[in-house]
């Protein structure tokens, strides 16, 4: 009898235990599939001659985590960083490592141009994940054998120098020097500028290519012919500074024109004797520090308020800063719009970010038929301000800046040291 | 070297400097000086780097591959101590001293206790130079970082015949090359230290049975070495700016200066110096894409037919 | 009579003392500086062909395990482990071996082994199919062979160069020789596309299998990395070898001796140069791609590191050296901050040859002496 009460209470409880347990788990399940993180591999290159820019693009894609409180359609983001050191079988192996060994499920990144090639070529050989570009800018990316799950939301190279060539115009300088780096990135600048300055009837007489990382200009100024008007400077902001000590003290007095990395605050900070003479410096790019936009100031101010000076931030986000936020912030709207539903080899979330109006900081943006984005540029000039001090103001903002500079396929040719040529 | 294969040699390589050298002048003379200036400016960067490389290798056989990591060192410092005092003599001090201490901590912790051992020399300064890059790259981050000429250096000098107009700072880096070259010369041919040294390189215990301690004489050397190269450090710093990968680029050229010209040869470094300024300058005015394969096609031409340099001495 | 006229008498003699019934005759130490124990061959009267001999004498238990871990690892791990970190270190390995041989063997350290690999791999780029339009469109197996053919001309230039200098000299001309390879490869945009290099290099799809997928390109780079081990071992056995670690020991006695030092020399650079070159094809295979900054001094600096990390006394030391510094770059990251992974490096570097010059294997060694009982087997002067 006992035994028989024992055997029906055991059994009981066992059926109890095991529909609770079977119930727990189904609700913890279900609870947990909806909240199961998702995690983003961010690569940046945090070795090498990028490494302070890309410490600054980390910033960036954090800060978007951030401003979504680290959740996105009810799901917990989870960060996963890598590095590169700007070579491209180094971020090829940092990526495979993001999408193979840590799982993640998608990818933003890489910063360099060679970089993002070598990625866009990876992200061929595996069709269900998605991967969004991180500051990578060179044109051939998107347009020659664009990768269907490989997006950009930010502008490239050329689409950063549209507006300058008009502006150089209205200053009245017909004849061009150009001086800049023998790599993608300033041969794409290079083209964007002189697409339009050329067919406004400008003249560029001489470019000199510099090697990658030499930092004796000495040659390139003796070769600056007498007879043009500006000179279009094409280097790092820290190199442009180099340039500038060494003209000054060879005795050059023309006037510059910078790519989009040249006008920095190295460059604004300048202390040599020829100071007065940046005044009227004019420039492009994807953004501008005094732009009047109040999307622009919001991200400046939270950016400000994440990472102080004190953390290790800078003054003001850089552009690998606003590149990475960017895309980041696309990758989570889209991500946002399909509910966080990864699933179907992500092929919903890759829909999403085809048609997605991506409102970021200096305007909206959206992709063309490569995924490549169609966005804003600015043309900025260096005025003195009233305390005495250098610094850029907006003269004029272009909208709808797409691939192919405005003009027709037939027409494009994708920058090299000798396209587009017109002496 | 027979007479008419020393002729042959001056023909064949005399020769074609000649040639291009009327070509250049009849095309465009203002660039050919110039350029000439620029190389032998840069060249007397290259030789303070490189006389110090020489003075340890050539007379105490101690390979020194951080020598490019000792020339960052210097800049960086001075960098530093030019930003907080604003005297550019004083950050000039203070890069000469902070390398000359580094290289006396190196000589007496680690390369004392490998005397002879070249390989193994060799090997443990490329690990010290790996890490000693990363930690100055942790220090520094890898900005770049420019150091500002003193105010007298400043702006270039004016109604100099053809070229018009050069930098000050520049000519500076002439005089300053010319004079360390005298002096080190004047050190060690004239001097009782200088004697010192080259006799306990030539036979060591003898040096100390006469009652010199040669510990003490070797390890003033290789301060005055490091030193140098924390000196060039602070003078390349405002000329060529200090960035992560100096520090090769400056090793490189220093072995380049240091193995044309001959190891232990304070004229052989002035010589190799000179020939790789102007190589390089040359190259990068009259083509820039080449100029950098250009240098070292020279140094293995001079490596294959001349192992030991040009003024070299053998072992 | 020359030292060549020497051996083939010895050798020919015994040939006939043996008489002719076919019974190989008993191996003859070919120079005075034979370094270790005479060889005393247990398998020499024994009737097996030649290289089965060899095999017997040289594969012992350990061997046989390795071999069998190495063919049911990727069975076993994930496909990026056997992709990126097993086959990755099998063709670091492979190019590093090629190091040790030269300077373990040849008393010749050469900084120019990855640039040698990175000749073959534009080569192959240059000639076979890549993305970009410079390439030749050669089919894969011409291709291959003239890569391979070409980066080994190239090395034996570079030794031939290279061979008169010694120590730190010949590192620093070979320095220089990587160096400026470097620069051609950056600057040059009409043979080597300059700064973008070429993407888009891929193994062929032979047999019906693709031979980038992880479990056929392992099975690839542990067949060459086998070969090349093997190759060596064999190599510094026969009379070139023996009287390759001759003129390491002492040029000028064998100089006396009447062996021709620089032709030595200058073959061992091609030897190596040949295997550097099979590590090349197959790095741009792993890659898919080849830019200048897979040459660059880093790299070279990187090869001399895990040749020295595993121990330049034995073939085995290259591999482990690529095994460590493959685990230690894909796994920094996540064990300490990625940017200090050239700290940890170049620490680990540092203490190996501060106190442990032999590497890993020498570290090993002196544990075994200090703990094991046969001094015979970790006697530091063996060479085997």
């Amino acid at each position: 009898m006992i035994e028989e009460t024992t055997v029906k209470m055991t059994k009981r409880i066992w059926i109890h235990s095991v529909v609770g347990a079977a119930t727990a788990a189904a609700l913890t399940s279900v609870a947990w599939a909806q909240g199961a993180p998702v995690k983003i591999g961010v690569l940046a290159t945090l070795e090498g001659p990028f490494a302070a820019g890309g410490a600054d693009g980390m910033r960036g894609a954090e800060l978007a985590i951030r401003q979504r409180g680290g959740v996105v359609a009810g799901r917990k983001i989870e960060m996963v960083r890598a590095s590169s050191n700007a070579n491209p079988d180094v971020a090829v192996n940092a990526v495979r490592k993001l999408v193979e060994q840590d799982k993640v499920d998608l990818v933003v990144g890489p910063l360099s141009g060679g970089e993002g090639i070598a990625v866009k070529d990876y992200s061929k050989t595996q069709p269900n994940m998605t991967f969004i570009n991180g500051g990578s800018g060179a044109q051939a990316t998107t347009l020659q054998n664009p990768s269907p799950n490989f997006f950009r939301f930010n502008t490239e190279g050329a689409q950063w120098m549209v507006g300058l060539g008009k502006a150089a115009v209205d200053k009245g300088y017909k004849r061009v020097m150009v001086i800049a780096e023998d790599y993608a990135f300033p041969y794409s600048q290079v083209q964007g500028f002189m697409s339009e300055f050329c067919r406004l009837g400008g003249k560029v007489p001489v470019k000199a290519w510099v090697p990658l990382g030499g930092k004796d200009y000495s040659s390139v100024i003796a070769r600056i012919p007498k007879d043009v008007d500006a000179l279009l400077v094409v280097l790092g902001g820290a190199d442009a500074v180099n340039f500038l000590n060494q003209y000054e003290a060879a005795g050059g007095d023309k006037p510059m024109m910078g790519g989009s990395i040249t006008v920095s605050q190295d460059v604004l900070n300048y202390r040599g004797k020829r100071r007065d003479s940046l005044v009227g410096t004019i420039s492009a790019g994807p953004y501008a520090d005094s732009f009047d936009g109040a999307d622009w100031k919001a991200f400046v101010a939270d950016y400000q308020k994440n990472y102080p000076v004190s953390a290790g931030g800078y003054p003001s986000p850089s552009l690998f800063a606003l590149v990475y936020y960017t895309n980041m912030k696309a990758a989570l709207d889209a991500l946002e719009q399909v509910k966080g539903d990864l699933s179907g080899g992500q092929a919903k979330y890759r829909e999403a970010l085809s048609k997605l109006e991506l409102k970021m900081p200096t305007g909206t943006v959206k992709l063309d038929s490569n995924r490549q984005a169609i966005g804003t540029t600015f043309v900025t000039e260096v005025v003195k301000d009233s305390k005495g001090d250098l610094t850029t103001r907006v003269l004029r903002k272009v909208d709808n800046v797409d691939q192919m500079l405005g003009m027709k396929r037939e027409e494009f040719q994708m920058g090299s040291r000798d396209v587009p040529a017109c002496p | 070297m027979k007479w008419g294969t020393r002729a042959w040699a001056w023909l064949l390589i005399g020769g074609p400097i000649t040639l291009f050298s009327l070509w250049a002048i009849v095309d465009n003379p203002r660039l050919y000086f110039i350029t000439l200036l620029n190389g032998l400016t840069l060249a007397s960067l290259y030789f303070i780097v490189a006389s110090g490389f020489t003075l340890v290798f050539g007379l105490m056989r101690n390979v020194n591959l951080a020598h490019g990591s000792l020339y960052l060192l210097g800049g960086y410092v001075g960098f530093f101590v030019a930003e907080k005092t604003g005297w550019w003599v004083l950050a000039l001090a203070a890069g000469f001293l902070a390398a000359a201490l580094a290289g006396l901590l190196l000589q007496t912790l680690i390369l004392r206790h490998m005397q002879g051992q070249d390989l193994r020399q060799t090997m443990v300064t490329i690990g010290l130079s790996i890490v000693v890059a990363d930690l100055l790259l942790w220090a520094f981050t890898a900005q770049v970082h420019q150091m500002d000429a003193p105010e007298w250096l400043q702006g270039p000098i004016r109604n100099i015949p053809l070229i018009k107009a050069y930098s000050a700072y520049r000519l500076s880096l002439l005089a300053a090359g010319i004079i360390i070259g005298v002096f080190l010369w004047w050190l060690l041919a004239r001097t009782t230290v200088g004697a010192m040294i080259r006799a306990g390189v030539d036979d060591r215990q003898m040096l100390a049975a006469s009652g010199v301690n040669v510990n003490l004489v070797f390890a003033v050397t290789f301060m005055l070495g490091a030193g140098l190269a924390g000196l060039g450090g602070v003078i390349g710093a405002v000329e060529l700016s200090m960035v992560p990968g100096e520090d090769t680029r400056l090793l490189l050229a220093s072995l380049i200066v240091v193995i044309v010209g001959g190891m232990g040869s304070v004229v052989g470094a002035a010589l190799g110096a000179v020939i790789l300024g102007l190589a390089e300058t040359y190259g990068l005015a009259y083509a820039p894409t080449y100029s950098v394969v250009f240098t070292f096609v020279i140094l293995i031409l001079v490596l294959a037919f001349r192992p030991r340099g040009i003024l070299g001495k053998p072992a | 009579m020359s030292a060549a006229q020497w051996r083939r008498a010895m050798n020919g003699g015994l040939r006939h003392a043996a008489g002719s019934s076919g019974q190989p005759p008993v191996r003859v130490q070919a120079s005075a500086v034979a370094s270790g124990a005479a060889a005393v061959d247990p398998y020499a009267d024994s009737d097996a062909p030649r290289w089965l001999k060899f095999l017997w004498r040289t594969l012992s238990a350990r061997h046989v395990l390795t071999f069998g871990l190495a063919l049911v690892f990727p069975f076993v791990a994930t496909p990026f482990f056997t992709f990126q970190v097993a086959a990755q270190a099998l063709v670091l390995g492979l190019i590093a071996l090629s190091l040790t041989f030269l300077g373990g063997y040849g008393g010749i350290v050469s900084l120019a082994q990855m640039s040698v690999a990175g000749m073959a791999g534009y080569a192959l780029a240059i000639l076979g199919a890549s993305s970009t339009p410079i390439s030749l469109d050669w089919p894969w197996w011409l291709a291959v062979i003239f890569a391979v053919l070409i980066a080994t001309v190239c090395a034996t230039v570079i030794g031939w160069l290279s061979v008169r200098t010694e120590g730190i000299y010949t590192i620093m001309i070979t320095l220089a020789f990587g160096v400026a390879f470097y620069y051609l490869a950056l600057q040059n945009y009409t043979l080597f596309n300059g700064f973008q290099g070429f993407q888009k290099v891929y193994p062929p799809h032979v047999l019906g299998v693709n031979w980038r997928d992880p479990l056929p390109f392992y099975f690839l780079s542990l067949f060459w990395a086998m070969a090349g081990y093997f190759a060596v071992k064999w190599i510094v056995r026969t009379p070139f070898g023996v009287a390759l670690q001759g003129v390491r020991d002492n040029p000028r006695r064998m100089a006396a001796l009447g062996f021709n030092v620089v032709a030595h020399r200058v073959a061992a650079y091609a030897v190596a140069g040949f295997m550097a070159a099979i590590g090349g094809v197959l790095m741009v295979w792993y890659n898919g791609l080849i830019t200048p900054g897979s040459v660059n001094t880093g790299w070279q600096i990187n090869i001399l590191v895990i040749a020295v990390l595993g121990g330049m006394r034995h073939p085995i030391g290259a591999f482990l050296g690529a095994i460590i510094f493959v685990l230690l770059q894909t796994f920094a990251i996540d064990l300490i901050d990625r940017e200090r992974f050239n700290l940890v490096i170049g620490v680990v570097f540092l203490a190996i040859v501060l106190f442990s010059p032999d590497g890993l294997l020498g570290l090993w060694a002196k544990l075994r002496r200090r703990f094991g009982s046969d001094p015979s087997v970790t006697s530091p002067s063996h060479r085997q």
